[in-house]
């Protein structure tokens, strides 16, 4: 159904501007898809992962530029890094629970931020730096044309593995964490591994689209790693429906998209934005996906 | 060297007092709902932003301080009533998300009521500094550690000596004992924001003729605040206090010694160290989960 | 040779002595039941010998190893499975989930196998769901087969802690009051899936109030008031044991 959806769609794309949006909006649906893994499924919070991005980017763009590596090998190695750093971060942090947790995940975030804007001498600080295209074996990736195509496929096969890990053995003890640790320790899942494991996957996709992104921008700023950044993609995954994959990829697109339609009341954009998160959350706290699933289901059951 | 050390000390002082104060923010909310209120840090800016723009027009101070006190009270019951009352059994994450969104809405408001400009009050007794051991101490700063000791001091009492304060934080303990007494829990939930949001309005007036305030002024503030608050124990008064000078003073520290880009670090590089060792916080309640 | 031994084990909260210098073993094959009144320790006892706490002092032996200090998961794997008197079930799952995870340590758990889901995965998975659904069954649990956790009544949740304990295949199956909040019919029930599963073989450690299905189904009784062991033996002479009856009784108090 996603397939049909992503060929149909730019049927109605009239100019390029439209496909640009759009492959933010599947970035976004990639990036939020493995953080529902985490914060939907295994229940475990993160106010930081747009510092993975961020790392995946600068990681992509530093890599290509200084050392001249070709871009899939600078992707993997940052995807490699990023996910050995949220390794070694996850082990002790994930021990946390709750608030404690939302606080450990956002320092984390904060702090790659303030070291990507401080070290100008790398990153170019506040002023950004920017990036080559994304080729491989000879073909560039150019236009947002051709990007929207790469992307979609990209998004077609995550969506593909989430819902295949959810499925599993692996995904079933992922739920289970979120269900109850001590029900699951009991039966023979390692919690803290698991916890740590979808820590880890879910920071690698952040990384690899922050790679691709960077690629397709052609300029970066550290503020991809900013708080408000880790936020926005929570409320991604909040928004459209938590443990459930269609619904963090709704959440991402209708975020990416409000702003464009904000863009007319521009002021009071952020009020607007604070007021749908405030509002959905009080009156849809599963999201809007599973709220509306349920509303059908029970118009069904009252048939 | 000793008189720089002072000075770094003077400037840690006044900015741990005010995390003090929003980590106590914090702390008083959380005893009451488990809540962490992101829009602590909005409560500083719209102290700090209502006072400046009020005595700019030409009211006298201590009104202005007084009808923005009044404000800042009535957006911290508002954001109760409307925002966190509705949503009470959700959890952890959608109520992260709806203080996230109450404290994007507030910068988002006051951008439009104000603007984006940065504005400033006049030091409450001039700006004639004082030397001390070859460092100086601006008077505001009094101010600053003045009010936080005076507020502080009126908390103390106000939480054990008088029976509503007393009742309040029976609520976090008890929910049975403190309804026996009389006082409804969502009574003290109203307090409790009220409270909190005093009390972040009255760091933001004193701070203002230091730092200056914007719109954005309250992100920053409000992160240190929950810093000092996760440090010394969610939900634990006295550790926020501690929380926040110890951060404020690292802070003022590590940006004279080592580096000022990374000041703004400190607090989350010793956040993370303190939860690696002590998951929760220094002087947080230990104990083992019942099954 | 002795199953479980624990030697004299102690837990402390903060004062409180839960478990004092505590003594006793169970019998491979034997339905062994600790009883005691409210706040004797026994779901103490179950969460040290189970991993979930670690003990003040005293050790436990599970198949004449020593396990003190090891997680709940690696004993699910030397063959420990429990319910929970405060249910623990995973209620943002299907019933049928929740007794597949309990089939945990059976199934192929490598990430890339779970990320692929190649054929034979679907294949195994497919027959986990199979003897999941017998387990079910086998609680009485058949009508619920599609039913999400969250919307199945108490009594049933109890059964379906039972199934997933029973999908890690223990050797030694721990129950911290399975009849509780049962009515009559459903205790008996419960008494009887007891019954079965300990003629295939599997010892169960058993935790109960109600005494009726307690002396009637048990091989061996230990007492306990206070943390410490008050009395042991085989059900008539627990039964006739006058501390036992004081402690239930009050009496001492
Ligand atoms: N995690 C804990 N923290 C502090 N005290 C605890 C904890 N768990 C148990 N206790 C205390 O230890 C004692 C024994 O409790 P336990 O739950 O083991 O009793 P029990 O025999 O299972 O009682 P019941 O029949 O009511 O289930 C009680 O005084 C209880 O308050
Ligand atoms: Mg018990």
């Amino acid at each position: 159904m996603l397939a049909v959806v992503i060929t149909v769609a730019p049927l109605g794309f009239s100019n390029s501007y439209y496909y640009d949006v759009a492959v933010n909006a599947m970035f976004n649906a990639i990036v939020c898809v493995g953080l529902n893994l985490l914060i939907g499924y295994a229940g475990q919070i993160s106010l930081g992962h747009a510092g993975f991005f961020a790392l995946g980017a600068y990681g992509s763009a530093l890599l290509t530029a200084s050392w001249g590596l070709p871009p899939i090998a600078a992707m993997l190695i940052s995807a490699t890094v990023v996910g050995l750093l949220a390794f070694v971060v996850g082990r002790p942090i994930l021990k946390l629970k709750g608030h404690y947790l939302a606080m450990a995940t956002l320092g984390i975030g904060i702090i790659i931020h303030i070291v990507l804007k401080t070290e100008a001498k790398i990153t170019g600080g506040p002023d950004g730096m920017s990036v080559d295209n994304f080729s491989l074996l000879g073909f560039t990736v150019m236009g947002d044309r051709m990007w929207y195509w790469v992307v979609g496929i990209l998004l077609i096969l995550t969506v593909w593995l989430a819902l295949n890990l959810i499925d599993s053995p692996v995904g079933r003890a992922l739920r289970a964490v979120h269900g109850s640790e001590v029900g699951a320790e009991v039966v023979g899942v390692d919690t803290s591994s698991y916890k740590v494991l979808v820590f880890v996957v879910s920071a690698v996709f952040a990384s690899m689209v922050g790679s691709l992104f960077a690629h397709k921008n052609g300029f970066i700023t550290p503020d991809i790693g900013s708080f408000m950044h880790s936020v926005e993609l929570v409320v991604m995954v909040v928004l459209g429906g938590m443990a459930s994959v269609f619904g963090a990829l709704i959440g991402a697109v209708i975020l990416t998209l409000l702003p464009q339609f904000l863009a007319v009341v521009e002021q009071y954009e952020a009020m607007i934005l604070g007021a749908i998160m405030m509002g959905t959350m009080i009156f849809l706290p599963k999201g809007l996906l599973p709220s509306i699933v349920s509303a059908f289901k029970r118009r069904e059951g009252g048939q | 060297m000793f008189a720089a050390f002072l000075q770094y000390l003077f400037s840690g002082l006044t900015s741990g007092a005010i995390y003090a104060l929003a980590g106590l923010g914090f702390a008083i909310i959380y005893n009451s709902s488990h809540v962490i209120n992101f829009a602590q840090g909005e409560f500083i800016m719209i102290g700090g932003m209502a006072t400046a723009t009020m005595v700019a027009a030409g009211l006298p101070l201590p009104l202005a301080i007084a009808l923005s006190m009044l404000a800042s009270m009535m957006v911290g019951v508002a954001l109760e009533k409307f925002a966190i009352e509705p949503a009470r059994n959700s959890d952890v994450v959608t109520i992260i998300i709806i203080t996230i969104g109450a404290s994007i809405f507030l910068r988002g408001a006051a951008q439009i009521l104000w603007d984006k400009e940065f504005h400033s009050l006049p030091a409450f007794s001039g700006e004639t500094p004082i030397g001390v051991f070859g460092a100086t101490l601006m008077p505001q700063s009094l101010w600053v550690f003045g009010v936080s000791g005076a507020v502080i001091v009126a908390l103390w009492w106000f939480f054990n000596r008088t029976m509503f304060g007393k009742a309040m934080l029976g609520t976090s303990h008890n929910r049975l004992a403190a309804q026996l007494v009389g006082v409804g829990v969502k009574k003290v939930l109203l307090a409790s924001f009220a409270l909190s949001a005093l009390l972040g309005a009255v760091g933001g007036v004193v701070v203002t003729p230091i730092t200056f305030t914007n719109y954005e002024a309250g992100i920053m503030l409000g992160l240190k605040g929950f810093s000092a608050a996760v440090l010394g124990g969610l939900g634990n008064g006295g550790g926020a206090i501690v929380g926040g000078l110890i951060v404020g003073i690292a802070e003022a520290l590590a940006s004279g010694y080592l580096s000022s880009a990374y000041k703004d670090a400190i607090a989350f590089i010793i956040i993370l160290f303190v939860l690696f060792f002590m998951p929760n916080g220094l002087f947080g309640k230990r104990g083992t989960d019942r099954v | 040779m002795s199953l479980l031994k624990v030697e004299s084990l102690s837990k402390e909260f903060g004062g409180v002595h839960a478990i004092e210098n505590l003594t006793f073993s169970v019998e491979p094959g034997d339905i062994h039941s600790i009883i005691g009144p409210n706040g004797a320790g026994k779901t103490t006892l179950f969460n040290l010998i189970t991993g979930v706490y670690t003990p003040s002092a005293g050790r436990v032996l599970f198949q004449d190893r020593l396990v003190s200090g090891m997680k709940p998961y690696e004993l699910a794997a030397l063959g420990m499975s429990r319910t929970f008197q405060n249910l623990q079930i995973f209620f943002n799952m299907k019933a049928i989930e929740n007794v597949m995870v309990g089939h945990h340590l059976h199934l192929d758990r490598r990430f890339l196998s779970s990320l692929l889901r190649l054929p034979k995965m679907r294949r195994a998975d497919h027959e986990c769901r199979d003897f999941c659904a017998g387990l079910m069954e086998f609680v009485g649990l058949a009508k619920y087969l599609d039913a999400d956790a969250a919307s199945m009544p108490y009594g049933a949740l109890k059964r379906l802690e039972i199934a997933r304990a029973l999908a890690a295949k223990p050797r030694m199956l721990l129950l911290d009051e399975p009849a509780a909040g049962l009515n009559a019919t459903e205790s008996r029930e419960i008494d009887e899936v007891i019954k079965k599963v300990a003629s295939t073989g599997v010892t169960v450690v058993l935790v109960e109030h109600d005494m009726k299905m307690v002396m009637g189904i048990s091989d061996y009784i230990t007492a306990l008031d206070y943390g410490r062991k008050l009395a042991e033996g085989t059900p008539a002479e627990v039964r006739a044991n006058p501390e036992v009856v004081a402690a239930y009784l009050g009496a001492h108090a």
